[in-house]
């Protein structure tokens, strides 16, 4: 046996569908509030994200000017996003001369269908998977054991979560809410290692463990971070080793990517690269980034002797069709947003319920998964900015959650919401009304502090009123402006 | 609008939404400097304008040597400079008896084969390994202490190694063992990421290797509560000998 079968239901089976009717946003408030409670996983998560904006920083520093640098990489990406009818043929063709193949997939269930079928067909028994979000997102996993096959996770991060049977908590960091003490306890039930409190020694033991599963899988499933139009050319970023191994030894190497990963040209990596490791991880360059170009050549000793590509749509192109959010398919996938959200930092990764943690997960969920069913995600957010002034091709991530918040309202316009605001309008614009509402307000704020009326009860729970002021601001107003 | 009609392909599917999707076009990023790009242009910003707001690598041979001793350093890779081959050798024995080394990866290369005349240990070339069957190829490579490459080009700027499947040993040498043993030539040191890129290109005109990779120090992970591991699944040593 040489997999650890992660144990069933390790991860939800496959919904791509939300159930609908308000369940996503209750589950959402429900995860929030024990989140937001947990002050020592808060701490944890916050000392963690405290040590990576140091190193970032220091990382942006060494750049000559990095917001010129931001500029090329917004508009590399913008380039290539504004032109994907001309570069996905381009990609393709270049792609198949290398001697690689292309599946498009409309949607997850097509996807999941073509890489059950090309592992069927490989023969396989074993499947070695690096980090692939896109996977996450089509739920592959799950559908590879229910047909039987064992599929490790070989990222070290999404080892351990697979274990725990836990999706990703963060996209770029999947297990960065875990302790050392839970890992050595999940490593000794499960590879039955001894205890330790060493991440050396806990990572030497997801070494050890992995290196056999590498030389034994017939397969090997990656995702792609960039496409290369120009080249055929696919790049992929990471640190362990694990995604050079898994595409260098199995002899089918299968790559999963959204069509927005595509990009002009080869260049443009001598930009984007460095952007992705700077704002990513706060590093000059991601330890290794790799470009493939189809299956082992003539003449070369070692490699895979097919190479495909899945190219998902999954709804991508709904997004695309929205060219006030179009940009939203700039991003990399680097994480930084995340990082720097007061949002993120309380609720935590889990919370969220999507494969796309955070503020850009919050942006295009409800144009992936539907509006009516994610907008309460464009409200998780204190429009602070942090993200935006932290992503490396300048999405406007802030903005966009007051596009959802817009459009939700437009489409589905809450009417007790819509009553409130006319009343207010109607009492505003009326002096003497606004006037006596006030008077009241200040004469019934300690009763309802003590009363709890149902429509503030919900509000109350977690906030405290102030007291209420003897006087109005505008009768204040007059005497100081009197004297 | 066409998604229920099962004749067609997901490929015309998908690219008749995108043609759809971008007939409304796009406002431009928020830009803090960048010119605008010429309209209807793809092409806008080639790496050469991008080059002077990137991390420096250095305008002379001297400075780039610098800067790229520099950031090995800081990646914690070791690197040795030694004048001639013979001295690379004699560095090569000496590492290899002090680790107990009993069995090191090469491929044919004139600067790699040269470090292998003395050394104390057993060798195993690579280029005649799909000859051997690929699974005894893969156990005979996983039980090599160390690999010994050549490269495509050393990255000041970033610190990088441009490995190829094409003349370094193909995919596993340069992961594969623990330690990664890169012998390159003084000569061989560009500025940046897009010199390396060009120049393979240039080298490999018409057929790229199948896999190009940078390797910017040894293989580390900070999963485990952001704490720096080197060694995750690739090679825990990066050494890098520079002669001349
Ligand atoms: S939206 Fe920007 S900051 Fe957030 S992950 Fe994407 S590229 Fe990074």
């Amino acid at each position: 046996m040489i997999a650890p079968h992660s144990s069933p239901g390790s991860h939800p089976a496959p919904a791509d569908d939300d159930g609908g009717h308000g369940v996503a946003k209750r589950r959402f408030l429900r995860d929030a509030a024990v989140s937001a409670g947990d002050e020592p996983r808060r701490g944890f998560i916050r000392r963690a994200l405290a040590g990576y904006e140091r190193t970032r920083d220091a990382q942006q520093a060494r750049f000559r000017d990095y917001e010129q640098a931001r500029d090329a990489a917004s508009l590399a990406k913008w380039t290539a996003v504004n032109h994907l009818d001309e570069l996905l043929p381009r990609f393709e063709a270049a792609f198949t001369a290398n001697g690689g193949v292309v599946h498009w997939a409309r949607d997850a269930a097509e996807a999941r269908r073509i890489v059950l079928d090309l592992v069927h067909a490989a023969g396989a028994k074993a499947v070695i998977k690096s980090k692939c979000m896109t996977s996450e997102e089509i739920h592959l996993n799950a559908a590879l054991e229910a047909e039987g096959y064992a599929v490790v996770e070989s990222d070290l991060g999404e080892f351990i979560q697979q274990l725990r049977g836990e999706p990703p908590y963060h996209f770029v960091f999947p297990c960065m809410h875990v302790r050392r003490d839970e890992i050595s306890a999940l490593f000794s039930e499960h590879l039955g290692s001894q205890p330790t409190s060493d991440p050396e020694q806990l990572t030497m033991i997801a070494r050890r463990h992995m290196r056999r599963l590498y030389v034994e899988a017939d397969v090997g499933i990656t995702g792609a971070n960039f496409l290369v139009a120009e080249t055929g050319q696919i790049s992929i970023t990471e640190n362990e080793g694990n995604a050079r191994l898994t595409a260098g030894l199995p002899r089918v190497h299968i790559a999963i990517a959204g069509i927005e990963k595509v990009i002009e040209r080869v260049d443009d990596l001598a930009v984007l690269l460095p952007m992705l490791a700077t704002a990513g991880t706060g590093q000059p360059l991601t330890c290794y980034n790799t470009l493939y170009a189809g299956p082992r050549r003539a003449g070369e000793c070692d490699g895979p002797e097919e190479m495909h590509l899945v190219l998902l749509d999954n709804r991508r192109t709904t997004l695309l069709a929205d060219a006030e959010q179009r940009d939203a398919l700039h991003c990399i996938r680097c994480g930084a947003c995340l990082n720097v959200c007061p949002i993120f930092k309380n609720v935590g990764g889990f919370t969220y319920g999507t494969t796309y943690q955070g503020p850009i997960g919050s942006v295009i969920t409800p144009h992936l998964r539907g509006l009516a069913e994610w907008n309460h995600l464009s409200g998780a957010s204190s429009l602070c900015g942090a993200c935006s002034a932290a992503c490396p091709v300048r999405i406007d991530i802030h903005h966009h959650l007051l596009h959802n918040r817009r459009n939700a309202a437009r489409t589905a316009p809450d009417r007790r919401e819509r009553f409130g605001h006319r009343v207010f309008a109607f009492v505003a614009a009326r002096p003497w009304l606004f006037a006596l509402a006030g008077r009241l307000g200040r004469l019934t704020l300690p009763l309802a502090k003590r009363l709890r009326p149902p429509l503030l009860r919900e509000w109350l729970s977690s906030r405290d009123l102030p007291p209420a002021p003897r006087r109005s601001f505008r009768s204040q107003w007059r005497a100081r402006r009197g004297a | 609008m066409s998604d229920s009609d099962p004749q067609r392909s997901a490929r015309d599917t998908i690219l008749a939404r995108v043609r759809e999707a971008l007939a409304v076009p796009a406002p431009l990023p928020h830009l803090a400097h960048a010119p605008a790009p010429p309209a209807g242009g793809l092409a806008i910003l080639p790496a050469e304008a991008a080059r002077p707001w990137l991390p420096d690598g250095g305008d002379t041979p001297e400075e780039r040597m610098r800067i790229l001793v520099d950031n090995l350093g800081k990646l914690r890779a070791v690197v040795h400079r030694v004048p001639d081959l013979t001295a690379a050798a004699e560095l090569v024995f000496a590492v290899a008896r002090q680790r107990d080394w009993k069995r090191v990866a090469y491929h044919d290369h004139p600067l790699v084969v040269p470090l292998l005349a003395g050394v104390p240990c057993a060798t195993h070339g690579v280029d005649g390994a799909a000859a051997h069957g690929a699974a005894a190829a893969k156990d005979a490579l996983e039980a090599c202490d160390a690999g010994i490459s050549a490269c495509e080009a050393l990255v000041s700027q970033t610190g990088s190694i441009l490995v190829s499947s094409a003349t370094c040993g193909g995919r596993g040498l340069s992961v594969v063992p623990h330690v990664h043993l890169v012998i390159a030539t003084a000569d061989q040191i560009v500025a940046t990421l897009a010199d390396a890129l060009a120049l393979v290109r240039r080298r490999h005109a018409g057929a790229l290797p199948s896999m190009l990779s940078f390797i910017t120090g040894p293989s580390r992970t900070g999963d485990i509560e952001r704490i720096l591991v080197l060694g995750a699944h690739g090679p825990r040593e990066l050494v890098v000998v520079i002669v001349g």
